[in-house]
């Protein structure tokens, strides 16, 4: 959909009826220090519909036995409905095959898992890995930790003061060196949708694998791991309106094959004596242990739900929240956007001057709002942008523009206490 | 539950905008740094302390209202104190803070009481007890301190307010 139908579709109210979708939300109904919760701490997780809270008490009521395993009733219906949350997933991310599509608890175990299983057998001395300033700890720390084991180094992809990032100089790091690039697509501090589908063909032109850290485009917009052409792609579900303690990684068949197993257990074998052990084939080889099945199902749950109002529809809505908050935001004297790119996804990170964010988070939280403050587990951007850290509101489509207006409000009161 | 908006009260507000004794001294008997890593807050505390008493006193760094105040207010409150009386305080203080006495059970507490209902924000009570486990690092010669450091005597979880 391009950007004119977009706004078309959501000037009229009936094509996104944010009302009919709150409902769907228990929790929105909750009221904070006697006022109503305004959630806008979606970056860090987001809330879960009643369609996925029920999809988690039928499974765990009817249906719920080990997988893989037994072969009895209920062990054949939860391996049945958990591949079918695998299958879920797939179409979610138009991955090409199920097999491509491997859970793991999170984004953080997602990397993790090509930092172990590919990085570790690829990756030696002397080895090159690009990264962004961007990035998230937990796309930076496992590959300090590969690049201090192997004596591989680092490069970083710089920023500019708006927060994009500078294409020339990723591409100019490129050379014979060069074995990985490591690159958010949507960053969890500003909000900034990095060009990754360029930066993918540049480093696919020169061999090179690149991983996507997905966790904060998965909620906002339509991912296409084929279109994209992405060798690795992670991401969670409780940012999705899933539950906790399950995420996805996707990989490329023909690379999780060379891969070696990341932990080992039941499971992600075939066979085992103490004299050689098999491995199974993807994805289980990389699935050890019992999996959290019903958060699987849940994250099925959850993506059907999410198809069915459409990222489309999400994105564009999300996009009027985030021009309605950002114009706002300008029109206050005192305030400060960080993060300014030109492609952003609905998150705002904000400075409020002489008021440090710890206050601003603890004054919004009595008006019952909720905001992150902090470094966002991004500590490079916070020292490049010159500051410790900042506030962030990030929205999700069930948030309404009057909840945009009481963050405004809020952001008054705290100013007027400060001065 | 207390009402924590009175947390922002004026006095406290007024310390963050003016605060006392904000600096650095030029020959210190004690210094330590204080971190919070939680949100990359940090202090430091410089002290001038005599055979008897506590001379002079000074803190900088970068931090919120809660924490700036909170050391603004520690330095006015143990300037001219003896080692002794200051470490009471500083005790009486963190048991507040944490929750653990009421203000009303800290004979030396005075006007430090506009911070007690700290206590209920379990995520901003190390925002102010940072300055006073800053100073006690100080007088035990603990350059750096932190409020995550498990093996320090002052470390206060977050689950203890």
């Amino acid at each position: 959909m391009s950007e004119n139908q977009a706004a078309l579709k959501i000037k009229s109210p009936s094509a996104f009826d944010v009302e009919r979708i709150r409902a769907d939300f228990p929790i929105l109904k909750l009221a904070v220090n006697d006022k109503p919760l305004v959630y806008l701490d979606n970056a860090a997780s987001s809330q879960m519909p009643q369609q996925v809270i029920d999809r988690l008490v039928r499974y765990q009521t009817t249906q719920h036995a080990n997988i893989n395993r037994a072969v009895h009733y209920l062990s054949e219906v939860a391996t049945s409905e958990f591949e079918e949350a695998r299958r879920k997933l797939q179409h979610f991310i138009n991955a090409k095959e199920e097999r491509e599509v491997i859970f793991t608890s999170g984004t953080t175990d997602a990397i993790n898992l090509v930092m172990h299983g590919y990085g570790r057998k690829f990756i030696g001395a002397g080895d090159e890995i690009i990264l962004t300033t961007l990035e998230h700890h937990s796309n930076i720390v496992p590959w300090q930790m590969l690049a201090e084991e192997k004596g591989a180094k680092i490069r970083v992809v710089p920023i500019n003061d708006a927060g994009e990032l500078l294409i020339d100089e990723y591409e100019k790091f490129f050379n014979e060196r060069t074995k990985f690039v490591g690159v958010m697509h949507v960053s969890n501090a500003l909000g900034t949708i990095n060009p990754i589908k360029e930066m993918i063909a540049f480093a696919h032109a020169r061999d090179v694998p690149v991983l996507v850290d997905g966790a904060q485009a998965t909620p906002h917009m339509k991912v296409d791991v084929q279109d994209l052409d992405c060798d690795f792609y992670a991401f969670s579900g409780h940012k999705l309106c899933g539950p906790t303690g399950i995420g996805i990684l996707y990989g490329r068949a023909e690379l999780l094959e060379k891969m070696q197993p990341f932990k080992g257990g039941g499971d992600m074998i075939l066979s085992v004596t103490f004299e050689k052990t098999l491995y199974n084939t993807i994805p289980h080889k990389f699935e050890a242990g019992t999996p959290p099945i019903a958060a699987a199902i849940g994250l099925g749950a959850a993506v059907d739900y999410l198809s069915e109002i459409g990222m489309d529809a999400i994105a564009a809505y999300e996009l009027a929240l985030l021009k309605n908050a950002t114009e706002q935001i300008n029109a206050m004297p005192g305030v400060r956007i960080l993060g300014t790119a030109e492609h952003k996804a609905a998150v705002l990170s904000f400075a409020v001057d002489g008021v440090h964010p710890h206050d601003i988070g603890t004054l919004l939280n009595q008006e019952g709002i909720a905001v992150r403050t902090g470094h966002h587990c991004a500590q490079p951007i916070m020292q490049r942008l010159h500051v410790p850290a900042t506030s962030r509101a990030s929205f999700a489509f069930y948030n309404s523009m009057d909840e945009v207006d009481a963050l405004i409000a809020g952001i008054r009161t705290v100013q007027k206490i400060f001065t | 539950m207390t009402n924590y908006k009175s947390l922002y009260q004026e006095v406290i507000l007024d310390h963050n905008k003016k605060p006392r004794n904000y600096g650095a001294i030029d020959h210190p008997s004690h210094h330590a740094v204080g971190h919070n890593p939680l949100c990359g807050d940090h202090i430091s505390v410089d002290v001038d302390l005599g055979d008897e008493r506590i001379n002079n006193i000074a803190f900088q760094g970068e931090s919120c209202a809660i924490c700036k105040a909170s050391a603004s207010m520690m330095t006015t409150a143990v300037k001219g104190k003896t080692r002794a009386e200051a470490e009471t305080l500083i005790q009486e203080f963190l048991a507040m803070a944490t929750g653990k006495l009421s203000h009303d059970a800290c004979p030396n507490i005075g006007r430090l009481a506009v911070f007690a209902g700290v206590s209920d924000l379990p995520t901003r009570v190390k925002c102010a007890i940072l300055p006073w486990h800053t100073l006690s690092g100080a007088f035990n010669a603990v350059e750096t301190t932190s409020t995550e450091a498990e093996e320090d005597p002052m470390h206060a979880p977050i689950g203890d307010a």
